[in-house]
């Protein structure tokens, strides 16, 4: 890509197999109610929210339910019309139980979603906009759960050229972002104003991988007159998601070590994130549902659902049908996607799709036998941050933790897995890399706080 | 719905891998060699049979008793072993005395391989150290070439089957191989001959087309990395056509330097064997040219007239280091630049 003076994509990375084309021709389904929802009050990092309603409440589908504690947390509103059944704990995905909200819907309701103030992106000023998508509840959609409003709020030495609009979906299996650009471009060129207005971007890009034609032609005709939105078509490669290496792809910025985005002038918001602050603000309404991929090989009606926020998975999966041999399930995709520990677990805000295997697919087919490195240097091929997973997997069996951060920048491995998926010694490359900097922080937790007894 | 009542695996991500498997590689490079050590066989008979089977019934058979004295799992399921053998019995001339095959075959497995820590801690390609200690130990045996038999396929040279630690008889020694044929005697052979093998030389190392079409085969499966023969064939191409300008007389072409001797099996097979190559792409280049270098430097100023063991084995040596030099620089660790890097 030399050739045309400018690269348009990230360095290394790999090529898994898509495994879309089950589900990226289907159009978007509404999906029933369960007969219970768990909304959990931590489905974003930061505090959780304050749950506002009592047991035996009766709830309006999109009333705020709990409100964000602190500036690093956001609203939850009720995903259907129901009773408050009781407030109690729930398994979540990190495998801790978390504090829920169980609402049982009405039988029979129209269930109509509650709206409240609208927001207008062009007359609300940075600061409405903010609040607004706070009160909206409205995190990354993109599975990293991060309010999106704590992203916009610029500090003042920093500033923004460009906007970009995250629509890579560079996971296999996945095809959610696809279709929300797809169906709603409207509402993904509805929101980006909002966003513009916010950060004070005098741009916005919206990044689509070269596999996802028809939805880059949905939102070039979706764009409006004279708005300063372009979209770009990147080749397909994982990781080109990460936020890293989508700027690096398509600004050619390299974003410091434990920096962000903004370092480089940059933003960069999920596209069905986008979409959904589109949707939401002109009606002052708040998340209650959203978009997941429900397939892989054990899932029989794959396709992509409009789930209701606090459905649980055994839920969505008996709704769906499974095959018999099914082993594994996890949410989001197969590179960096969660196995669940518990089928009780609900969908969150941050669930892109819930995906089931069989044997078949589970473990590299045939051979899981672990040989030691024989050096091919594919991994070093493969990891889009130049990290040297050979050496870093070799410190990891003699827990040499310490040094795997101090000298070989264990603590940029972001674990997109590209290591792991590459090595044929079938080493787990970076789950041992998971272990390792959760024993880093951990040390440098117990310094600090020795430090500050001392 | 009697399936989602049982137990789900719960294992980390990511859950799919690129089906690539280290006995598949190994299998494949084994596959690969077989139209040379097919040919080798053709040429030479049944001593080339012979000398073969030994070298790689020596090799696992000592890395399987190695492992077991060690209590450890046989290795030997994974083929390295087996490729092992097959490169060290390439490298032998024929009508070597299998028992010294044999010797060469405990040594390469025992000190190239396992004192190391077996596969992938290795440093050095084991089939070479198995060559190398052979060479410094039976320097006669390693460097005479007995003319074949006639009936090639059903008799074979006395020197096979000499007792151990009895000096061969040669029933009749041919002339030198190409390489020794230029360094000593000034003659080169013709370019036809040496593609086609035939030829002088260790056992696998006279088919350049064959030995050519198995590292094409490798490379198209991704299962080894061009980079490396193709810079050492090119740098020994550019070095000695450079020299064989200044003075033809002096110096070999070009040509005839990369398809005589073991240039050809050393580097589509063993340079490039990934435990002792550079893992970056970069260090596999600056490795190649290093020895592609070395092997002209010794064929044309050294004391021999093949160089391409020791130039590997002392590529196998820097190649850590050369790692250490060109490790790229790691995502926004320096300064960042705006308009790329
Ligand atoms: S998981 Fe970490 S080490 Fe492995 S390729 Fe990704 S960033 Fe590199
Ligand atoms: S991919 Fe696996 S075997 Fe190859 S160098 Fe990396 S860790 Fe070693």
């Amino acid at each position: 890509m030399m050739f045309f003076g400018r690269k348009t994509t990230f360095a290394h990375g790999i090529h898994p197999p898509e495994s879309k084309d089950d589900t990226s021709g289907e159009r978007i389904r509404q999906f029933e109610f369960a007969p219970v929802l768990v909304v959990p009050l931590s489905q974003h990092i930061g505090k959780p929210a304050l749950a506002i309603v009592r047991e035996d409440q009766e709830v309006l589908r999109g009333q705020c339910i709990a409100e964000a504690d602190g500036f690093i947390s956001v609203s939850m509103h009720a995903p259907v019309s129901g009773t408050v059944r009781r407030l109690g704990l729930t398994p979540s995905i990190t495998g801790r139980m978390t504090q829920g909200i169980f609402i049982e819907p009405f039988p029979g309701s129209t269930q109509e979603i509650m709206g409240g103030t609208p927001i207008d992106s062009a007359s609300a000023s940075p600061d409405e906009i903010i609040r607004a998508i706070q009160a909206a509840g409205i995190v990354g959609l993109g599975g990293a759960g991060f309010p999106t409003h704590a992203k916009l709020r610029i500090p003042d030495d920093k500033s923004v050229d460009t906007l970009v609009i995250n629509g890579a979906e560079c996971e296999p299996y996945l095809t959610a972002d696809h279709r929300v650009m797809v169906e709603h471009a409207a509402d993904v060129m509805a929101g980006i104003p909002y966003l513009m207005r916010a950060t004070g971007a005098p741009r916005a890009i919206v990044a689509v991988e070269a596999n996802k034609p028809d939805a880059a032609d949905a939102l070039r005709e979706a764009i409006p007159d004279g708005a300063a939105i372009t979209v770009e078509v990147l080749p397909v490669k994982y990781p080109q998601g990460a936020e890293k290496m989508l700027i690096t792809a398509l600004l050619g910025r390299e974003i410091p070590s434990g920096g962000l985005p903004l370092d480089v002038h940059a933003l960069c918001v999920n596209v069905a994130t986008t979409a959904e602050i589109g949707r939401l603000l002109p009606q002052g309404a708040g998340i209650q549902e959203r978009v997941i991929t429900v397939g892989g090989p054990a899932v029989k009606r794959k396709g992509n659902y409009r789930i209701q926020i606090g459905t649980p998975i055994r839920f969505v999966l008996e709704t769906v049908g499974v095959e018999d041999d099914i082993t594994r399930v996890f949410l989001g995709g197969p590179m960096m996607g969660q196995a669940v520990s518990s089928l009780d677990i609900p969908v969150t805000k941050g669930t892109t799709g819930i995906i089931a295997f069989t044997e078949r697919e589970t473990g590299h087919v045939g051979n899981t036998t672990v040989y030691p490195c024989i050096r091919c240097g594919h991994c070093v091929e493969a990891c889009p941050i130049f990290l040297n997973p050979s050496t870093l997997g070799l410190l990891a069996i003699n827990d040499q933790h310490q040094q795997m951060a101090d000298e070989f920048h264990l603590m940029d491995c972001f674990e997109c897995g590209c290591c792991t998926f590459v090595c044929p010694s079938h080493i787990p490359l970076v789950q041992h890399f998971r272990v390792a900097k959760r024993a880093v922080r951990k040390a440098q937790a117990e310094a600090r706080a020795s430090e500050v007894k001392a | 719905m009697t399936s989602l009542q049982k137990t789900l695996e719960i294992r980390s991500s990511p859950h799919i891998g690129s089906g690539n498997s280290v006995d598949t590689i190994m299998f494949h490079v084994v596959l690969a060699l077989v139209p040379v050590s097919a040919y080798s066989i053709y040429a030479f008979g049944l001593t080339s049979l012979l000398t073969l089977l030994t070298a790689i019934a020596a090799c696992v058979v000592t890395e399987h008793l190695l492992c077991r004295l060690n209590g450890r799992a046989t290795t030997v399921g994974d083929w390295s072993v087996v490729i092992t053998g097959l490169l060290l019995g390439l490298t032998l001339p024929p009508g070597i005395p299998l028992w010294m095959v044999a010797v060469g075959g405990v040594i390469a497995v025992g000190l190239g391989k396992f004192l190391f820590g077996g596969l992938g801690y290795n440093p050095f390609n084991p089939a070479l150290v198995g060559r190398a200690v052979l060479q410094a130990t039976f320097p006669v045996a390693l460097t005479s070439w007995p003319v074949m038999p006639a009936d090639r396929f059903s008799s074979l040279p006395t020197s096979t089957l000499a007792w151990p630690f009895v000096e061969p008889t040669y029933d009749a020694i041919s002339g030198a191989t190409p390489l020794a044929a230029w360094k000593f005697e000034q003659q080169t052979t013709a370019t036809a001959d040496l593609l086609f093998g035939s030829t002088t030389g260790s056992t696998g190392e006279t088919c350049a087309i064959l030995i050519l079409l198995g590292g094409v085969y490798l490379a198209s499966r991704r299962m080894m990395s061009w980079h490396i023969p193709v810079a050492i064939l090119l740098t020994v191409a550019m070095f000695s056509g450079i020299l064989n300008l200044a003075d033809p007389t002096t110096y070999a072409s070009p040509l005839f330097m990369l398809l005589s001797g073991g240039l050809m099996l050393g580097a589509v097979f063993m340079a490039s064997d990934m435990v002792g190559s550079p893992m970056t792409r970069k260090g596999c280049v600056i490795y190649g040219v290093m020895i592609g270098v070395l092997v002209v430097l010794i064929r044309v100023w050294g004391g021999m007239p093949e160089g391409v063991m020791y130039a590997i084995l002392l590529g196998n040596a820097a190649a850590p280091h050369i790692d250490n030099l060109v490790q790229p620089r790691v995502y926004g660790s320096a300064k960042t630049q705006e308009g790329g890097t």
